[in-house]
Protein backbone atom coordinates (compact mmCIF):
# COMPACT_ATOMS: atom_id res chain seq x y z
CA UNK A 1 0.00 0.00 0.00
CA UNK A 2 1.55 3.29 -1.07
CA UNK A 3 -1.19 5.59 0.07
CA UNK A 4 -3.97 5.50 2.63
CA UNK A 5 -6.11 7.64 0.36
CA UNK A 6 -8.07 4.90 -1.33
CA UNK A 7 -8.34 2.47 1.50
CA UNK A 8 -11.45 1.79 3.48
CA UNK A 9 -12.18 4.42 6.14
CA UNK A 10 -12.69 1.74 8.79
CA UNK A 11 -9.12 0.51 8.29
CA UNK A 12 -7.84 4.04 8.68
CA UNK A 13 -9.85 4.38 11.88
CA UNK A 14 -8.01 1.35 13.30
CA UNK A 15 -4.65 2.80 12.36
CA UNK A 16 -5.48 6.12 13.97
CA UNK A 17 -6.74 4.45 17.16
CA UNK A 18 -3.51 2.48 17.41
CA UNK A 19 -1.34 5.50 16.74
CA UNK A 20 -3.07 7.56 19.44
CA UNK A 21 -2.88 4.63 21.85
CA UNK A 22 0.85 4.29 21.16
CA UNK A 23 1.39 8.00 21.83
CA UNK A 24 -0.54 7.77 25.09
CA UNK A 25 1.30 4.70 26.37
CA UNK A 26 4.73 5.89 25.28
CA UNK A 27 4.57 9.60 26.20
CA UNK A 28 1.47 10.02 28.36
CA UNK A 29 -0.10 12.56 26.01
CA UNK A 30 -3.74 11.66 25.60
CA UNK A 31 -5.11 12.65 22.21
CA UNK A 32 -7.58 9.77 22.18
CA UNK A 33 -10.36 12.07 23.34
CA UNK A 34 -9.69 14.87 20.91
CA UNK A 35 -12.36 15.85 18.40
CA UNK A 36 -11.94 13.16 15.85
CA UNK A 37 -12.46 14.88 12.47
CA UNK A 38 -9.84 17.49 13.24
CA UNK A 39 -7.19 15.19 14.69
CA UNK A 40 -7.62 12.72 11.84
CA UNK A 41 -7.03 15.52 9.40
CA UNK A 42 -3.91 16.62 11.28
CA UNK A 43 -2.60 13.07 11.18
CA UNK A 44 -3.21 12.85 7.43
CA UNK A 45 -1.43 16.16 6.91
CA UNK A 46 1.50 14.97 8.98
CA UNK A 47 1.56 11.67 7.11
CA UNK A 48 2.12 13.39 3.79
CA UNK A 49 4.97 15.41 5.31
CA UNK A 50 6.48 12.51 7.26
CA UNK A 51 7.84 10.30 4.51
CA UNK A 52 5.89 7.35 5.91
CA UNK A 53 3.66 5.40 3.55
CA UNK A 54 0.81 4.71 5.97
CA UNK A 55 -0.49 5.83 9.33
CA UNK A 56 0.30 2.47 10.88
CA UNK A 57 3.81 2.86 9.47
CA UNK A 58 4.24 5.90 11.69
CA UNK A 59 3.64 3.90 14.87
CA UNK A 60 7.15 2.38 15.25
CA UNK A 61 8.71 5.75 14.53
CA UNK A 62 6.53 7.47 17.11
CA UNK A 63 7.49 4.89 19.71
CA UNK A 64 11.26 4.89 19.07
CA UNK A 65 11.99 8.36 17.75
CA UNK A 66 11.22 11.16 20.16
CA UNK A 67 12.02 13.84 17.63
CA UNK A 68 9.51 12.32 15.21
CA UNK A 69 6.91 12.40 17.98
CA UNK A 70 7.67 16.07 18.71
CA UNK A 71 7.12 16.90 15.08
CA UNK A 72 3.79 15.11 15.13
CA UNK A 73 2.66 16.93 18.27
CA UNK A 74 3.45 20.22 16.59
CA UNK A 75 0.78 19.26 14.07
CA UNK A 76 -1.70 18.71 16.90
CA UNK A 77 -1.13 22.07 18.51
CA UNK A 78 -2.91 24.06 15.92
CA UNK A 79 -5.30 26.64 17.20
CA UNK A 80 -4.62 29.97 15.51
CA UNK A 81 -5.44 33.03 17.52
CA UNK A 82 -4.78 36.73 17.56
CA UNK A 83 -4.69 39.52 20.11
CA UNK A 84 -8.11 40.70 21.22
CA UNK A 85 -9.79 38.12 19.01
CA UNK A 86 -13.54 38.81 19.26
CA UNK A 87 -13.08 42.36 20.55
CA UNK A 88 -16.65 42.52 21.85
CA UNK A 89 -15.81 39.79 24.37
CA UNK A 90 -13.12 41.97 25.90
CA UNK A 91 -15.56 44.84 26.08
CA UNK A 92 -17.99 42.68 27.98
CA UNK A 93 -15.18 41.60 30.32
CA UNK A 94 -14.46 45.28 31.01
CA UNK A 95 -18.11 46.10 31.60
CA UNK A 96 -19.46 43.07 33.42
CA UNK A 97 -16.55 41.17 34.94
CA UNK A 98 -13.99 43.78 35.92
CA UNK A 99 -16.30 45.60 38.38
CA UNK A 100 -16.67 42.37 40.37
CA UNK A 101 -13.02 41.43 40.09
CA UNK A 102 -12.32 44.77 41.74
CA UNK A 103 -14.08 43.60 44.88
CA UNK A 104 -11.42 40.96 45.53
CA UNK A 105 -8.13 42.09 47.14
CA UNK A 106 -6.11 39.72 45.03
CA UNK A 107 -7.25 38.06 41.84
CA UNK A 108 -6.10 34.87 40.23
CA UNK A 109 -6.76 34.28 36.56
CA UNK A 110 -6.19 31.06 34.68
CA UNK A 111 -5.79 31.19 30.94
CA UNK A 112 -6.05 27.53 29.98
CA UNK A 113 -4.63 26.57 26.59
CA UNK A 114 -2.73 29.81 26.07
CA UNK A 115 -0.94 28.54 22.94
CA UNK A 116 1.48 31.21 21.69
CA UNK A 117 0.25 33.77 24.20
CA UNK A 118 -1.72 36.36 22.23
CA UNK A 119 -4.66 36.22 24.62
CA UNK A 120 -2.48 36.37 27.71
CA UNK A 121 -1.03 39.69 26.62
CA UNK A 122 -4.46 40.95 25.61
CA UNK A 123 -5.73 40.16 29.08
CA UNK A 124 -2.67 41.70 30.74
CA UNK A 125 -3.26 44.93 28.81
CA UNK A 126 -6.91 44.97 29.80
CA UNK A 127 -6.05 44.46 33.48
CA UNK A 128 -3.46 47.24 33.34
CA UNK A 129 -5.93 49.69 31.91
CA UNK A 130 -8.53 48.73 34.48
CA UNK A 131 -6.05 49.21 37.33
CA UNK A 132 -6.17 45.53 38.28
CA UNK A 133 -2.86 44.31 36.98
CA UNK A 134 -0.83 44.90 40.14
CA UNK A 135 -3.08 42.73 42.26
CA UNK A 136 -3.51 40.00 39.71
CA UNK A 137 -1.67 36.80 38.93
CA UNK A 138 -2.27 35.31 35.51
CA UNK A 139 -1.53 31.62 35.16
CA UNK A 140 -1.05 30.87 31.48
CA UNK A 141 -0.92 27.16 30.73
CA UNK A 142 -0.59 24.93 27.73
CA UNK A 143 0.37 21.30 27.14
CA UNK A 144 2.90 22.26 24.50
CA UNK A 145 6.27 23.38 25.85
CA UNK A 146 7.08 24.81 22.47
CA UNK A 147 3.97 27.00 22.45
CA UNK A 148 4.72 28.06 26.03
CA UNK A 149 8.23 29.11 25.02
CA UNK A 150 6.76 31.34 22.29
CA UNK A 151 4.23 32.75 24.70
CA UNK A 152 6.92 33.51 27.27
CA UNK A 153 9.01 35.31 24.66
CA UNK A 154 6.09 37.40 23.48
CA UNK A 155 7.53 38.22 20.10
CA UNK A 156 5.07 38.52 17.24
CA UNK A 157 5.07 39.26 13.56
CA UNK A 158 4.68 43.02 13.22
CA UNK A 159 2.17 42.59 10.39
CA UNK A 160 -0.10 40.63 12.76
CA UNK A 161 -0.10 43.48 15.22
CA UNK A 162 -1.91 45.70 12.75
CA UNK A 163 -4.98 43.50 13.07
CA UNK A 164 -4.36 43.49 16.80
CA UNK A 165 -4.38 47.29 16.86
CA UNK A 166 -7.75 47.36 15.16
CA UNK A 167 -9.09 44.73 17.54
CA UNK A 168 -7.66 46.57 20.55
CA UNK A 169 -9.54 49.71 19.65
CA UNK A 170 -12.79 47.81 19.14
CA UNK A 171 -12.20 46.04 22.44
CA UNK A 172 -12.42 49.33 24.28
CA UNK A 173 -8.68 50.01 24.48
CA UNK A 174 -7.88 53.21 26.34
CA UNK A 175 -4.43 54.10 25.08
CA UNK A 176 -2.36 53.73 21.97
CA UNK A 177 -1.69 50.06 21.30
CA UNK A 178 1.88 50.82 20.21
CA UNK A 179 2.72 51.64 23.85
CA UNK A 180 2.57 47.94 24.63
CA UNK A 181 5.25 46.65 22.30
CA UNK A 182 8.62 47.49 20.89
CA UNK A 183 8.90 47.17 17.12
CA UNK A 184 12.17 46.12 15.62
CA UNK A 185 12.49 45.13 11.96
CA UNK A 186 9.53 42.82 11.27
CA UNK A 187 9.00 41.79 14.86
CA UNK A 188 7.22 43.25 17.85
CA UNK A 189 8.28 42.38 21.38
CA UNK A 190 5.61 42.74 24.02
CA UNK A 191 6.53 45.19 26.76
CA UNK A 192 8.29 43.62 29.74
CA UNK A 193 5.91 45.37 32.14
CA UNK A 194 3.13 43.09 30.86
CA UNK A 195 5.01 39.95 31.82
CA UNK A 196 5.68 40.51 35.53
CA UNK A 197 2.41 39.03 36.74
CA UNK A 198 2.16 36.22 34.23
CA UNK A 199 3.17 32.73 35.33
CA UNK A 200 3.65 30.40 32.39
CA UNK A 201 3.41 26.72 33.13
CA UNK A 202 2.80 23.38 31.58
CA UNK A 203 -0.64 21.90 32.17
CA UNK A 204 -2.53 19.33 30.16
CA UNK A 205 -6.32 19.55 30.37
CA UNK A 206 -6.57 15.91 29.32
CA UNK A 207 -4.47 14.63 32.23
CA UNK A 208 -3.60 17.18 34.91
CA UNK A 209 -5.57 18.34 37.92
CA UNK A 210 -7.18 21.35 39.54
CA UNK A 211 -5.52 24.74 39.47
CA UNK A 212 -6.90 26.26 42.64
CA UNK A 213 -8.93 29.26 43.75
CA UNK A 214 -9.31 31.08 40.48
CA UNK A 215 -11.50 34.18 40.09
CA UNK A 216 -11.58 34.06 36.32
CA UNK A 217 -10.85 31.26 33.89
CA UNK A 218 -10.35 32.09 30.25
CA UNK A 219 -10.46 29.09 27.94
CA UNK A 220 -11.44 30.14 24.46
CA UNK A 221 -11.44 27.87 21.41
CA UNK A 222 -9.64 25.09 23.23
CA UNK A 223 -12.59 22.86 24.13
CA UNK A 224 -13.62 22.69 20.46
CA UNK A 225 -10.66 20.36 19.91
CA UNK A 226 -11.96 17.91 22.53
CA UNK A 227 -14.72 15.36 22.31
CA UNK A 228 -17.66 15.53 24.72
CA UNK A 229 -16.00 13.39 27.41
CA UNK A 230 -12.83 15.41 27.48
CA UNK A 231 -14.82 18.64 27.38
CA UNK A 232 -16.66 17.50 30.47
CA UNK A 233 -13.38 16.60 32.17
CA UNK A 234 -11.92 20.03 31.48
CA UNK A 235 -15.11 21.84 32.49
CA UNK A 236 -15.30 19.90 35.75
CA UNK A 237 -11.70 20.90 36.38
CA UNK A 238 -12.61 24.54 35.80
CA UNK A 239 -15.63 24.29 38.06
CA UNK A 240 -13.53 22.77 40.84
CA UNK A 241 -10.87 25.44 40.33
CA UNK A 242 -13.16 28.48 40.47
CA UNK A 243 -14.07 30.27 43.69
CA UNK A 244 -17.77 30.76 44.34
CA UNK A 245 -18.84 33.65 42.11
CA UNK A 246 -15.84 33.19 39.83
CA UNK A 247 -16.13 33.67 36.09
CA UNK A 248 -15.64 31.34 33.17
CA UNK A 249 -15.17 32.69 29.66
CA UNK A 250 -15.39 30.32 26.68
CA UNK A 251 -15.06 30.84 22.92
CA UNK A 252 -17.97 32.54 21.20
CA UNK A 253 -19.07 29.25 19.62
CA UNK A 254 -18.61 27.12 22.73
CA UNK A 255 -21.50 26.57 25.07
CA UNK A 256 -22.08 25.00 28.48
CA UNK A 257 -25.44 23.76 27.27
CA UNK A 258 -25.56 19.95 27.23
CA UNK A 259 -22.41 19.67 29.37
CA UNK A 260 -22.09 18.09 32.83
CA UNK A 261 -21.57 21.44 34.56
CA UNK A 262 -24.27 23.61 33.00
CA UNK A 263 -26.25 23.56 36.26
CA UNK A 264 -23.33 25.13 38.15
CA UNK A 265 -23.33 28.43 36.29
CA UNK A 266 -25.40 31.51 35.60
CA UNK A 267 -25.09 33.19 32.22
CA UNK A 268 -23.48 36.62 32.53
CA UNK A 269 -23.39 37.33 28.81
CA UNK A 270 -24.72 34.77 26.34
CA UNK A 271 -23.03 36.14 23.27
CA UNK A 272 -19.61 36.58 24.88
CA UNK A 273 -20.05 33.15 26.57
CA UNK A 274 -19.24 34.47 30.02
CA UNK A 275 -20.57 32.42 32.91
CA UNK A 276 -20.54 32.90 36.68
CA UNK A 277 -20.17 30.00 39.03
CA UNK A 278 -23.01 29.62 41.50
CA UNK A 279 -24.25 26.79 43.64
CA UNK A 280 -24.33 23.55 41.68
CA UNK A 281 -28.01 22.63 41.60
CA UNK A 282 -28.42 18.98 40.85
CA UNK A 283 -30.43 18.78 37.66
CA UNK B 1 -11.56 7.59 -8.52
CA UNK B 2 -14.02 4.78 -7.87
CA UNK B 3 -16.41 4.00 -10.72
CA UNK B 4 -20.09 4.04 -9.94
CA UNK B 5 -21.78 0.67 -9.80
CA UNK B 6 -24.09 -0.05 -12.71
CA UNK B 7 -27.67 0.70 -11.80
CA UNK B 8 -26.51 2.89 -8.93
CA UNK B 9 -26.55 6.18 -10.74
CA UNK B 10 -26.80 9.13 -8.41
CA UNK B 11 -30.34 9.91 -9.56
CA UNK B 12 -31.62 6.70 -7.98
CA UNK B 13 -29.60 6.99 -4.76
CA UNK B 14 -30.74 8.05 -1.33
CA UNK B 15 -29.18 10.98 0.47
CA UNK B 16 -28.50 12.03 4.03
CA UNK B 17 -27.22 15.55 3.57
CA UNK B 18 -26.52 18.44 1.22
CA UNK B 19 -23.32 20.47 1.56
CA UNK B 20 -22.81 23.79 -0.21
CA UNK B 21 -19.72 25.89 -0.84
CA UNK B 22 -19.94 29.49 -2.00
CA UNK B 23 -17.60 32.44 -2.13
CA UNK B 24 -17.56 35.79 -3.92
CA UNK B 25 -20.87 36.46 -5.62
CA UNK B 26 -22.41 33.42 -3.97
CA UNK B 27 -24.85 35.20 -1.76
CA UNK B 28 -27.60 35.62 -4.37
CA UNK B 29 -27.32 31.98 -5.42
CA UNK B 30 -27.37 30.78 -1.82
CA UNK B 31 -30.33 33.00 -0.95
CA UNK B 32 -32.26 31.71 -3.99
CA UNK B 33 -31.67 28.11 -2.88
CA UNK B 34 -32.59 28.80 0.75
CA UNK B 35 -35.71 30.63 -0.39
CA UNK B 36 -36.80 27.72 -2.58
CA UNK B 37 -36.16 24.75 -0.29
CA UNK B 38 -39.61 23.63 0.88
CA UNK B 39 -40.69 23.18 4.46
CA UNK B 40 -40.89 19.40 4.09
CA UNK B 41 -37.27 19.10 2.96
CA UNK B 42 -35.90 16.23 5.05
CA UNK B 43 -32.14 16.56 4.69
CA UNK B 44 -29.79 18.77 6.65
CA UNK B 45 -28.03 21.45 4.61
CA UNK B 46 -24.55 22.61 5.61
CA UNK B 47 -23.15 25.75 4.04
CA UNK B 48 -19.73 27.33 3.93
CA UNK B 49 -19.91 30.82 2.51
CA UNK B 50 -16.67 32.76 2.69
CA UNK B 51 -17.44 35.71 4.94
CA UNK B 52 -15.65 38.74 6.21
CA UNK B 53 -14.17 37.75 9.56
CA UNK B 54 -16.14 40.50 11.29
CA UNK B 55 -19.47 38.99 10.28
CA UNK B 56 -21.33 38.56 13.53
CA UNK B 57 -24.10 36.27 12.46
CA UNK B 58 -25.57 38.89 10.11
CA UNK B 59 -25.24 36.61 7.11
CA UNK B 60 -27.04 33.76 8.85
CA UNK B 61 -29.75 36.17 10.00
CA UNK B 62 -30.21 37.30 6.42
CA UNK B 63 -30.68 33.73 5.22
CA UNK B 64 -33.01 32.98 8.09
CA UNK B 65 -35.24 35.75 6.79
CA UNK B 66 -35.66 34.07 3.40
CA UNK B 67 -35.64 30.41 4.45
CA UNK B 68 -38.70 28.41 5.40
CA UNK B 69 -36.50 26.04 7.39
CA UNK B 70 -34.59 26.82 10.59
CA UNK B 71 -31.24 28.48 9.85
CA UNK B 72 -28.56 27.91 12.48
CA UNK B 73 -25.11 29.32 13.00
CA UNK B 74 -24.04 26.33 15.06
CA UNK B 75 -22.04 26.09 18.23
CA UNK B 76 -19.38 23.42 18.52
CA UNK B 77 -20.86 19.90 19.01
CA UNK B 78 -24.30 20.89 17.74
CA UNK B 79 -26.21 17.77 16.63
CA UNK B 80 -27.10 17.74 12.93
CA UNK B 81 -30.84 17.51 12.40
CA UNK B 82 -32.67 16.93 9.12
CA UNK B 83 -34.47 19.93 7.65
CA UNK B 84 -32.12 22.38 9.34
CA UNK B 85 -29.72 24.71 7.53
CA UNK B 86 -26.30 25.12 9.17
CA UNK B 87 -24.11 28.09 8.29
CA UNK B 88 -20.41 28.01 9.16
CA UNK B 89 -19.66 30.96 11.47
CA UNK B 90 -17.08 33.52 10.30
CA UNK B 91 -13.61 32.65 11.57
CA UNK B 92 -14.31 28.94 12.16
CA UNK B 93 -13.91 25.87 10.03
CA UNK B 94 -17.04 23.69 10.17
CA UNK B 95 -16.57 19.92 10.04
CA UNK B 96 -18.85 16.94 10.37
CA UNK B 97 -18.00 14.38 13.04
CA UNK B 98 -18.67 10.68 12.56
CA UNK B 99 -21.37 10.68 15.24
CA UNK B 100 -23.42 13.23 13.29
CA UNK B 101 -22.47 16.37 15.16
CA UNK B 102 -20.82 19.57 14.01
CA UNK B 103 -17.26 20.33 15.06
CA UNK B 104 -15.84 23.82 14.75
CA UNK B 105 -12.16 24.59 14.58
CA UNK B 106 -9.84 27.58 14.53
CA UNK B 107 -7.04 25.76 12.77
CA UNK B 108 -5.08 27.74 10.22
CA UNK B 109 -6.79 28.94 7.07
CA UNK B 110 -7.13 26.50 4.19
CA UNK B 111 -7.03 28.07 0.70
CA UNK B 112 -6.74 31.41 2.51
CA UNK B 113 -10.15 30.77 3.99
CA UNK B 114 -11.65 30.01 7.36
CA UNK B 115 -14.24 28.57 7.06
CA UNK B 116 -12.94 26.48 4.19
CA UNK B 117 -15.20 24.61 1.79
CA UNK B 118 -12.64 21.80 1.42
CA UNK B 119 -12.66 21.19 5.18
CA UNK B 120 -16.45 20.79 5.24
CA UNK B 121 -16.65 18.69 2.08
CA UNK B 122 -13.83 16.31 3.03
CA UNK B 123 -15.35 15.62 6.43
CA UNK B 124 -18.80 15.22 4.84
CA UNK B 125 -17.36 12.69 2.38
CA UNK B 126 -16.07 10.64 5.30
CA UNK B 127 -19.31 10.90 7.22
CA UNK B 128 -21.85 10.26 4.48
CA UNK B 129 -19.88 8.69 1.62
CA UNK B 130 -22.18 8.17 -1.38
CA UNK B 131 -25.12 9.64 0.50
CA UNK B 132 -24.15 13.27 0.29
CA UNK B 133 -24.75 15.84 -2.42
CA UNK B 134 -22.27 18.67 -2.78
CA UNK B 135 -22.89 21.97 -4.57
CA UNK B 136 -20.19 24.39 -5.57
CA UNK B 137 -21.42 27.88 -6.39
CA UNK B 138 -20.04 31.24 -7.47
CA UNK B 139 -16.59 32.25 -6.26
CA UNK B 140 -13.18 33.59 -7.17
CA UNK B 141 -11.33 31.02 -5.08
CA UNK B 142 -10.18 27.48 -5.79
CA UNK B 143 -11.50 26.38 -2.39
CA UNK B 144 -13.91 23.48 -2.74
CA UNK B 145 -12.23 21.63 -5.59
CA UNK B 146 -10.32 19.20 -3.35
CA UNK B 147 -13.55 18.76 -1.38
CA UNK B 148 -15.58 18.03 -4.52
CA UNK B 149 -12.97 15.43 -5.47
CA UNK B 150 -13.25 13.80 -2.05
CA UNK B 151 -17.05 13.68 -2.28
CA UNK B 152 -16.87 12.24 -5.79
CA UNK B 153 -14.29 9.65 -4.73
CA UNK B 154 -16.59 8.55 -1.91
CA UNK B 155 -19.42 8.11 -4.42
CA UNK B 156 -21.44 11.21 -3.54
CA UNK B 157 -23.23 13.42 -6.05
CA UNK B 158 -21.34 16.54 -7.13
CA UNK B 159 -22.94 19.56 -8.75
CA UNK B 160 -21.41 22.84 -9.91
CA UNK B 161 -23.22 26.03 -10.74
CA UNK B 162 -23.02 26.64 -14.49
CA UNK B 163 -20.03 29.01 -14.64
CA UNK B 164 -21.57 31.47 -17.10
CA UNK B 165 -24.51 31.92 -14.72
CA UNK B 166 -22.27 32.57 -11.72
CA UNK B 167 -21.23 36.09 -10.72
CA UNK B 168 -17.71 34.71 -10.35
CA UNK B 169 -17.22 31.64 -12.58
CA UNK B 170 -13.72 30.73 -11.37
CA UNK B 171 -14.66 28.49 -8.43
CA UNK B 172 -17.25 26.29 -10.18
CA UNK B 173 -15.05 26.18 -13.30
CA UNK B 174 -12.04 25.00 -11.28
CA UNK B 175 -14.17 22.26 -9.73
CA UNK B 176 -15.46 21.22 -13.16
CA UNK B 177 -11.93 21.19 -14.62
CA UNK B 178 -10.89 18.71 -11.94
CA UNK B 179 -13.16 16.16 -13.59
CA UNK B 180 -15.01 15.44 -10.35
CA UNK B 181 -18.29 17.23 -11.07
CA UNK B 182 -21.26 15.06 -12.07
CA UNK B 183 -23.67 17.78 -13.13
CA UNK B 184 -23.32 21.40 -14.24
CA UNK B 185 -26.60 23.21 -13.61
CA UNK B 186 -28.20 26.65 -13.38
CA UNK B 187 -29.54 27.76 -10.00
CA UNK B 188 -33.11 26.89 -11.06
CA UNK B 189 -31.96 23.41 -12.08
CA UNK B 190 -30.00 23.03 -8.85
CA UNK B 191 -33.11 23.86 -6.83
CA UNK B 192 -35.15 21.29 -8.74
CA UNK B 193 -32.40 18.71 -8.35
CA UNK B 194 -31.89 19.02 -4.61
CA UNK B 195 -35.54 19.33 -3.71
CA UNK B 196 -36.04 16.10 -5.68
CA UNK B 197 -33.33 14.18 -3.78
CA UNK B 198 -34.66 11.10 -2.12
CA UNK B 199 -33.81 11.02 1.59
CA UNK B 200 -32.20 7.89 2.96
CA UNK B 201 -34.25 5.94 5.42
CA UNK B 202 -32.94 6.99 8.82
CA UNK B 203 -30.79 4.55 10.72
CA UNK B 204 -30.62 2.09 7.84
CA UNK B 205 -27.27 0.40 7.55
CA UNK B 206 -25.28 2.08 4.85
CA UNK B 207 -24.15 -0.18 1.99
CA UNK B 208 -20.44 -0.72 2.14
Amino acid sequence: MTSTKNQKPEFEAIEIDLLLEAIFRRYGYDFRSYARASIERRIRLFLSASGCSSISGMIPKVIHDKEFFSRLVRYFSVSVTEMFRDPSVYRVVREKVVPLLKTWPHIKIWLAGCATGEEVYSLAILLKEEGLYERATIYATDFSDEALACAREGIYDLAKLQDATRNYQKAGGKRSFSEYYLARYDAATMDASLKGKIVFSSHNLAMDGVFGDMHLIFCRNVLIYFNRDLQNRALTLFTDSLVHGGYLCLGTKETLQFTDVSHCYDVVDGKARIYKKGICHES
Amino acid sequence: MRAREIGKLPSSANYEAVVIGASAGGFKAVAAIFDAVPLEFALPVLLVQHLHHDDDGAFAAHLAAVSKLPVIEPCDKEPIVGGHMYIAPAGYHMLVEQNGIIALSTEEKVNWSRPSIDMLFESAARMWGERVTALILSGASSDGTAGIQAIRAAGGLTIAQKPDTAEHPFMPQTAIDSGAVDEVLTIEEIIARITGLRPAIPRRERKK
